[in-house]
């Protein structure tokens, strides 16, 4: 089984559109969304929950006020501005916890408790396209890298169960923690950009990112006759950088509606976003990073 | 030599080698000349924010081991090994039986280079 | 008065209204922009200050003297990021799982970890007039955004006005940035992905229990989901961008609808009136 990871640098380049697009065209295909702080692809495929577990990941501090003797201690210990002192009465934000242990491992008094953190939830969900592995990061949105890990570790695992070809990952935005988890042991990435500055500033910099990795890199443009001359840069960059060609997608107002009908956008009869995402998937079904 | 092999699961000497390292249930340590074998659980793992692969080869370092078999080797963990002077099988696979079979008819030879990508988690 | 801007889902125009807030406020007072989304930071692709000093980015970082290491594995046994790996007679450190908490030297029984810095990034000052400009870039690999913007938040000088343009989504590096402030404007699009990651964004302000509101980009492009949504939740939505292929090229080509357009420059002023003046404490 390969991996594709469909990933964009900025947000809101359209990488979900598309990968759903093509989860609704591949066969005996298995499908992770690694954007955990805002996984949309669930709101298309229409997943039927099979499994949710919670998802336990480092630990959090907090002070039992009966023992605690307010000698502070903690509180200037802390790198990370986690305890509050109010009044003598000393707390622990969990938000700002970053679960490093210090305060309980150095509290005079033993007053203060390290518990597992229930950091959010996992589920396995089936769909008409086959199985989607999707998660859900909590409040705090710690260890969001940890639960992409989960999500990829476990779409493998089932997707290799199912004897599936290709899993299909929806990417998170950025270069940090979220991204490097969704990159490592993808077999090919598809880079989705704009024809903005903004576009072309974060695409340049997550393709460094893949280099870093080592794994083959795709690009597309998506709403690309929004400005032709940077279509045109981002197609030279792709060239002078050794990222495959896939082509332009036009803007095109039925993205919009497709998602209002909770349809991929393929699925919408003359669609010429759709027409040209077709046209891509043509294109990678004969790539032999992702297809024998 | 005294190995540590991952294992999905405890059946001594018919254990099914286990293809992860860091997150591997655990390990059976045995000797490849008499073939005895003890049980190390990699259970504390589990629950780890990240690094279970150096976690895993701290553990197996302390406990003593000249050797290493498993299916991947990260990067990270195969540092930590190398850097303590263990050798490293990869690739393995089969039960524990045969990869000590194979260890002694010098089938399989320590590596150089982890087989595993990069991971952080 | 700080104000954060941010939003769940990506691109639904945070930059945008951040920049563009930053030009309306400046002609009132003296006002800070940070861009806090050091993964990608956009802003300066729109105003194109020219940086006058770089500061670096800096993270403690661990090493050993092994002149006093006896190999007792205090320091591993306190990491609880595996950051530290203990050989019989030395720890070995992977800096790049280090979160910086300085459990190592603390739990050290012979002070043999000696605590340095190294580099995650950079942080480039700007200022034109009454505009302060701080942007955070952090450096490709490193897979922490969080203590950058930790950084970032203590170099912002005192102004009228502070606006933080945060990361995308309600993970970790955005709650550091929005954390503090007194109010979080979250922009959003009308679209079915836009409403169901505002929820999420909402949920994490709500958390923080901060007041916030919502400004509505590309108002007109979907569908009046969102729009019912604030309002059945009691939401305010503070402002309307209107959808427009005039605004979407000016963006392409980085230019700000501030300066160009007078109509939508009108919906910004009323924006930056309604944050100077704190109208969500009426």
């Amino acid at each position: 089984m390969k991996e594709l990871l469909v990933i964009s640098g900025k947000g809101g380049t359209g990488k979900t559109s598309i990968t759903l697009s093509f989860a609704a065209l591949a066969e005996k295909a298995i499908f992770a969304d690694c954007d955990v702080d805002a996984a949309d692809m669930a709101l298309i495929l229409k997943p039927q929950e099979q499994q949710r577990e919670d998802f336990y990941s480092g630990s959090l501090a907090a002070i039992d006020p009966s023992l605690c003797m307010g000698c502070g201690k903690c509180y200037r210990l802390c790198r990370f501005d986690a305890i509050r002192a109010e009044e003598g009465e000393f707390s622990v934000d969990p938000l700002a916890c970053e679960g490093c242990g210090v305060c309980y491992d150095n509290c005079p008094v033993k007053a203060i408790t390290f518990e597992p953190r229930l950091c959010g939830d996992l589920y396995v969900s089936s769909t008409s396209r086959g199985t989607l592995v999707h998660a859900r990061l909590g409040a705090g949105g710690e260890n969001s890298g940890k639960l992409v890990s989960e999500v990829k570790q476990r779409t493998k695992a089932l997707g290799e169960e199912q004897g599936c070809s290709l899993m299909i990952t929806d990417g998170p935005p950025g270069i940090g923690c979220s991204v490097i988890a969704s990159l490592t042991g993808a077999d090919a990435v598809l880079i989705v950009t704009e024809p903005t500055v903004s576009g072309i500033h974060d695409m340049e910099r997550v393709y460094e990112l893949c280099k870093h990795f080592r794994i083959p890199a795709y690009v597309c443009v998506n709403k690309a006759d929004l400005n032709v001359e940077n279509a045109k840069k981002i197609r030279a960059f792709g060239e002078e950088k050794g990222v495959q060609w896939l082509g332009e997608i036009p803007y095109d107002p039925s993205v919009t509606k497709a998602m209002i009908q909770t349809m991929p956008v393929v699925s919408l009869e003359g669609s010429p976003a759709g027409e040209a995402i077709l046209t891509i998937w043509e294109m990678l079904k004969n790539e032999r990073t992702l297809f024998q | 030599m005294k190995i540590a092999i991952c294992v999905t699961e405890n059946k001594g000497l018919d254990s099914p080698v286990d293809s992860r390292f860091g997150r591997t249930s655990g390990f059976l340590l045995c000797d490849t000349e008499n073939e005895e074998c003890v049980y190390l659980s990699n259970d504390q793992n589990l629950n780890a924010a990240q690094g279970a692969g150096i976690q895993a080869a701290q553990n197996v370092v302390h406990a003593g081991v000249q050797g290493v078999a498993t299916g991947f080797c990260g990067p990270k963990a195969f540092q930590v090994l190398s850097a303590a002077g263990v050798q490293i099988f990869q690739d393995c696979k089969g039960s524990v039986r045969e990869v000590l079979q194979s260890i002694r008819e010098g089938k399989y030879t320590s590596s150089n280079v982890p087989n595993k990508t990069q991971g952080h988690w | 008065m700080k104000i954060a801007i941010a939003s769940g889902k990506g691109g639904t125009g945070k930059t945008t209204v951040a920049a563009n807030l930053a030009l309306a406020l400046e002609r009132k007072g003296s006002v800070v922009l940070a861009d806090c989304d050091v993964e990608e930071p956009n802003c300066n692709l729109f105003l194109q200050m020219e940086y006058s000093r770089e500061e670096p980015g800096v993270l403690p970082s661990f090493s050993c003297d092994v002149s006093r290491c006896d190999g007792c594995g205090a320091c591993a046994r306190a990491c609880r990021f595996n950051a530290i790996a203990s050989l019989p007679d030395r720890p070995l450190f992977f800096l790049e799982m280090c979160h910086a908490c300085g459990g190592c030297v603390l739990a050290c029984p012979h002070q043999a970890i000696i605590e340095s810095s190294r580099h995650n990034g950079v942080i480039r000052h700007a200022s034109r007039g009454n505009l302060t400009f701080l942007s955070g870039l952090l450096d490709v690999g490193e897979a922490m955004a969080t203590p950058l913007i930790r950084q970032m938040k203590k170099s912002i000088p005192p102004a009228d006005m502070v606006l933080l343009d945060a990361p995308p989504g309600a993970a970790c590096a955005m709650i550091e940035a929005v954390r503090d402030v007194d109010y979080v404007v979250l922009v959003s699009e009308p679209t079915p992905f836009g409403l169901h990651d505002l929820i999420i964004a909402m949920d994490a302000v709500e958390e923080l229990k901060l007041p916030f509101g919502v400004v509505i980009n590309w108002y007109g492009s979907g569908d009046d989901a969102l729009e019912e949504y604030c309002l059945s939740r009691g939401v305010p939505i503070i402002a309307k961008i209107p959808y427009s292929r005039k605004i979407a090229e000016a963006y392409s080509r980085g230019e700000l609808f501030y300066t160009l357009f007078p109509d939508l420059a009108e919906i910004v002023d009323h924006l930056g009136a309604y944050l100077r003046q704190g109208g969500w404490k009426a």
